[in-house]
């Protein structure tokens, strides 16, 4: 060695491997104005389709005249159910099981529900057309309410199901019941309530709200009639399902199909379904044989494309006087709107809602959900969070709260006494999952510590009795959450999407001077990809991450994938990527030998290169290696240097965290004021601390949105309120708290590299714990569950009923 | 949201202005910061064939003092209004008011005069004008009129405009030792009032000498809360007096019901920022 050789430690600096605060290689073009996203691409003759939209929640339809808007100048083509008809397209398959119309066909179910769709030269001509289509309704009675759904006498709202008794998932008990879905030994936890000496029961209902990304959903579609190629540009967060669902609709040939999902504004499990904007702007392109570009505005996408939660989850835990829970069931009404377009895996209808006995040692427990249609828009997706996860936490960690009040315990301690201990992973849940690894006592007592939890209790004490003495207006809560996620899916042997399994997939390609692509079967609507997938494999086989190029969203280049959703990223393409990366290694590892004349195992790898065991100054980069790789490889191997591996991963990831939350409520204005909120998370290995911090803080925000204010609301007659951002809670720094962060690491023991997945923990616990802060400040003046959202009407509302307002 | 088409006028003077407006009649709109109309047209719920930009109109940006107040030009930003001394020495509440409305970037084209011109309820300074008992210069196809803000509001985006008038100025009274506050509970940056108080009074060795009071978004129009004032002057803010005031200023309320919340709570919310401005004006009154 000579004074140039850099040192390992500079090294392993220009590698910028796993567990480097690298910056986000996506950004340089983002915070320049240089992203392109599907609506900043214009093809020549592209035309634009607009959506003329149901004013009802629910009406027959007697005609549609399009015929005033086919006459104004720029209009091209009005399509209505009966044009879609011509093509079979008038429904279309949900990922759920379901059919649903693409544009209205004989009755609407909701209001701004798609009824027809206006092709023209340009925006302005579309909008005109738009405004000139009339549809004349016959109103019919309207279904909000999921509660009045299954009442004997509801009015019937698809009628399309007349006479189907069995759904997707089993039998269907009304014409307004979707599906039952039952996991767990009911007999068993019966008995366990039967002998219970402390029980709650406690309707939780976790409100309708919308995962609302900043880009709306949106796409171009172009069909060349000469080669009967369609290309399909969209914000897509799952192109090759896209793309296989296109051709099974289309009856295309998937090979001349090209998805193409390039820069995507947020997505969040609004991107995942097909909407039909995207049915039509294909169908018009092939009608009119010209590119068309269809983009929801705001108020259609916080209106129309999918929703998430509506859920009302009945939530009864059994327990032991001195705090030992013994049981837990729970009933839940599903409000799936006017179609099931819920984006689960095919075989779960409520997602993995039986993740619900949460991070404690239930014996027994039993879920029941009933999905119910309602003159509302259809959806039902995972708004960053893994399938119904979110919902399911709230209702455990609420009730968890709720069980301590009525112990008079403190909640953080009934938590440590119920935690699944450290030994008992892997761990058998009673609903049926196989829990990987958690240490979460050490989490808890850690969060515990940073926020002076017992400091924090008296604090309270103290400033209850002088709100009772009156000397102030404010009261102070603690939300302690402690949640467990179940992410990744998934392996095949629990998951599929219309069949397709659940695996991801990765192909790198080393170019002969050392630098390297990769293609992974993800797309990043935000997560950063580009920078962290570069690190992984930059720590699996020595390439620095900056030579590195990742690509994703093009169908026709990347391996196929299942997409970016249900934190599936890091724990499924993840490992496929380092499963892809070690295939590299294993051939560089055998050029190494051969080159430095001694056998593979004398070999060992270090940062970015392979030198012999005892003797580090004999070596061979990786960039060594690429090159005799395309140069001259050793007799008898093939050249090149790439792999592919596609990954189903053996079970789910589960990261968890402990989430606490300061709160100061004004009881005359209702206002809640966050004084600090600290999120620990448990995300197994962690390839990038500064994302990682990112993502926490991202999905705090939103968790802090939902908990506080954010609604899809709707009146009595199915008209959906404020889907605007005037009045949906889209909160800005001002609103938004400090957030404070901290970590411990537990490695998934199944994964490659140990990483389980968090983008979506902090919208999973961050929601409980807000929730359980805002319950806990009031829970002194006898109050026991006050549903979200917490906006401040409704805290006042609260405070109102318990006589506490001035 | 895309608008329907219409026609872009930008006249440089004011009797262009009104000429244009009396030409197109109902069809015309005048248009200033745009903060209103344009969403408005967007969705399409106005669709006027001619817009009337005041942007180039030199007089309508004036702002200046005169021996009877201030006077500000219709077309003084809010933004404008945030960096003039004057403004800020002679009528602080237009600043604390101005803080409060929308985003800085929306503050930066919306217009003093537009917002107190449109009738729209939900705008903070209409209340404020009425506390501070302002005068609107008007003008229209028959001359040059002045109406007190007090007098203005008669609903929902329906003003004692006549049809071509628009409004030229305001002219706020400039008091001095006045103690004043605007108090504003909104849900988040950028959004209209929940319920929002402006309170100018005087004080003589602690007693109230004059007392002016305007509710912003609880009711069809923004208020002036005449005899909750009244029921002030002689006071010394004692708390039985405010409870009476704000019991009084909850009365003429009317708020709607939406996503701010019921009208009982936002009737009670006027009364708590009535109470909350009251207390501030008091400490900064001389």
């Amino acid at each position: 060695m000579n004074d140039m050789t850099p040192t390992r430690e500079a090294r392993e600096a220009r590698l910028e491997g796993m567990g480097c605060k690298r910056k986000r290689v996506e950004d340089v073009r983002f915070t320049q104005g240089r992203g392109t996203y599907v609506d900043d691409i214009k093809l020549p003759a592209m035309l634009y389709g607009d959506m003329v939209r149901s004013s009802y929640a629910h009406a027959r339809i007697r005609k549609i005249d399009t015929s005033k808007a086919e006459k104004v100048p720029g209009v091209v083509a009005v399509i209505t159910a009966e044009t879609l008809k011509t093509v079979n397209l008038a429904w279309m398959p949900t990922l759920a099981g379901d059919v649903q119309m693409v544009l209205a066909d004989g009755k609407v179910l909701f209001q701004n529900q798609e009824i027809a769709f206006v092709v023209a030269t340009s925006l302005q001509a579309a909008a005109d057309g738009v405004e000139l289509v009339e549809a004349d309704y016959e109103e019919l009675p309207v279904i909000v309410d999921p509660f009045k759904a299954m009442a004997a006498d509801a009015p019937v709202l698809r009628e399309d199901l007349a006479g189907k008794t069995e759904g997707a998932h089993g039998k269907r008990d009304h014409h307004n019941h979707i599906f039952k879905w039952q996991v767990g030994d009911k007999s068993l936890t019966d008995e366990a309530f039967n002998r219970a000496e402390v029980k709650i029961d406690e309707l939780l209902s976790y409100h309708r709200t919308h995962p609302s990304p900043l880009e709306t959903c949106q796409c171009l579609a172009s069909f060349d009639k000469i080669k009967g190629e369609l290309t399909l540009w969209g914000t897509f967060q799952a192109p090759h399902v896209i793309r296989t669902v296109v051709s099974l609709i289309s009856k295309l040939p998937e090979h001349k199909i090209h998805v193409i999902a390039p820069d995507v504004g947020g997505g969040f499990g609004n991107k995942v379904g097909a909407y039909a904007g995207y049915v039509c702007a294909v169908v018009a392109s092939i009608v009119t044989g010209r590119p068309v570009k269809w983009v929801e505005d705001r108020m259609e996408n916080l209106s129309t494309t999918s929703f998430a939660r509506d859920y009302h989850m009945r939530t009864e835990i059994a327990a032991t006087r001195d705090g030992k829970v013994t049981g837990l069931r729970v009933h839940i009404l599903a409000d799936h709107g006017a179609f099931d377009a819920c984006a689960d895996p095919s075989k779960w209808p409520a997602g993995f809602s039986n993740i619900i006995t949460g991070s404690y040692d239930f014996p027994v427990a039993h879920l029941c959900v009933d999905g119910v249609y309602t003159n509302k828009a259809p959806g039902g997706v995972a708004y960053r969070c893994s399938f119904r996860v979110t919902e399911a936490a709230y209702a455990i960690e609420r009730g968890m709260d709720i069980l301590a009040q009525k112990l008079g315990m403190d909640p953080a301690e009934l938590r440590l006494k119920n935690f699944i201990r450290r030994e008992q992973f892997p761990y058998q849940s009673a609903l049926g999952w196989e829990y990987d690894s958690g240490d979460y006592a050490t989490a808890l007592n850690k969060a515990m510590a940073a926020v002076d939890y017992a400091g924090l209790r008296a604090e309270q004490k103290t400033r209850r009795e002088a709100f009772k003495r009156g000397e102030t207006r404010s009261i102070m809560g603690i939300g302690v959450c402690f949640f467990t996620e179940i992410v990744g899916a998934g392996p095949s042997k629990n998951c599929d999407i219309l069949g397709l399994a659940m695996f991801d997939s990765c192909e790198i390609r080393i170019h002969p001077t050392g630098s390297a692509i990769a293609r992974v079967g993800t797309k990043s609507t935000g997560q950063g990809h580009e920078t962290t997938w570069a690190q992984i494999i930059a720590s699996e086989i020595g390439i620095a991450a900056s030579d590195i190029m990742v690509e994703e969203g093009n169908t026709d280049t990347a391996p196929y994938g299942l997409g970016t959703y249900g934190s599936r990223s890091t724990p499924v393409a993840g490992a496929a990527i380092a499963m892809a990366a070690r295939k590299i290694r294993a051939k560089a590892q055998m050029i190494a030998a051969w080159l430095l004349e001694v056998h593979e195992d004398d070999l060992t790898f270090d940062i970015d290169r392979f030198q012999v065991k005892g003797v580090p100054e004999r070596f061979k980069t990786m960039t060594d290696i690429a090159w005799v790789a395309y140069h001259a490889p050793p007799p008898g191997m093939e050249p090149g240097l790439e792999a592919v591996s596609y990954y189903d991963p053996p079970n789910m990831t589960y990261p968890f965290g402990a989430y606490i939350c300061v709160m100061d409520i004004d009881v005359d204005t209702g206002v809640a004021k966050t004084r600090r909120f600290y999120a620990l998370d448990d995300c197994g290995t962690r390839i990038n601390p500064m994302i990682i911090e990112g993502q926490v803080h991202g999905g705090l925000t939103e968790a802090f949105a939902i908990s506080m204010g954010q609604e899809i609301r709707y009146d009595d007659m199915g008209n959906v309120m404020g889907a605007s951002f005037m009045d949906f809670f889209l909160p800005t720094a001002v609103e938004t708290p400090h957030w404070e962060t901290g970590h411990t690491v537990t490695p998934s023991p199944h994964h490659p590299i140990g990483a389980k997945g968090v983008g979506e923990s902090p919208n999973v616990g961050g929601v409980p714990a807000f929730s359980n802060a805002v319950n806990d400040a009031f829970s002194f003046l006898g109050s026991t569950h006050i549903q979200m959202p917490h906006d401040a009407w409704r805290l006042w509302k609260a405070a109102e009923k318990l006589g506490v307002t001035g | 949201m895309i608008p329907g088409a219409f026609e872009y006028l930008r006249p440089k003077t004011l009797s262009d202005a009104i000429a244009m407006l009396a030409t197109h009649g109902d069809e015309a709109r005048p248009l200033a910061g745009g903060h209103s109309l344009i969403p408005m047209m967007k969705q399409r719920l106005a669709s006027p064939s001619h817009l009337v930009d005041l942007a180039a109109i030199a007089d309508l940006a004036v702002l200046r003092e005169e021996p009877d107040g201030l006077v500000i030009g219709a077309m003084v930003t809010q933004r404008a209004l945030l960096g003039s001394a004057l403004v800020q020495v002679k009528a602080p509440l237009l600043i604390e008011a101005a803080q409060q409305i929308a985003d800085p970037q929306i503050r930066a084209l919306g217009t003093l005069g537009g917002n107190v011109a449109n009738g729209d309820p939900g705008n903070d300074m209409p209340a404020v004008m009425m506390c501070l008992d302002a005068t609107y210069m008007v003008q229209g196809p028959k001359g040059a009129r002045q109406i007190k803000a007090r007098e203005f509001y008669r609903g929902a985006y329906d003003t004692a405009l006549a049809a071509g008038e628009i409004v030229t100025a305001i002219q706020v009274p400039v008091v001095a030792g006045q103690g004043v506050a605007y108090e504003k509970l909104k849900r988040k940056v950028g959004d209209y009032a929940v319920a929002a108080a402006a309170v100018a009074l005087t004080l003589r060795s602690g007693e109230v000498t004059s007392c002016a009071i305007g509710l912003t978004n609880v009711a069809p129009t923004p208020l002036w809360a005449k005899d909750a004032a009244a029921l002030l002057v002689g006071t010394r803010l004692e708390a039985d007096a405010v409870k009476k005031a704000v019991a009084a200023a909850e009365a003429i309320t009317d708020p709607a019901a939406d996503g701010r919340g019921p009208a009982d709570y936002r009737r009670k919310m006027a009364g708590i920022m009535l109470a909350r401005a009251l207390a501030r004006a008091q400490q900064r009154a001389a």
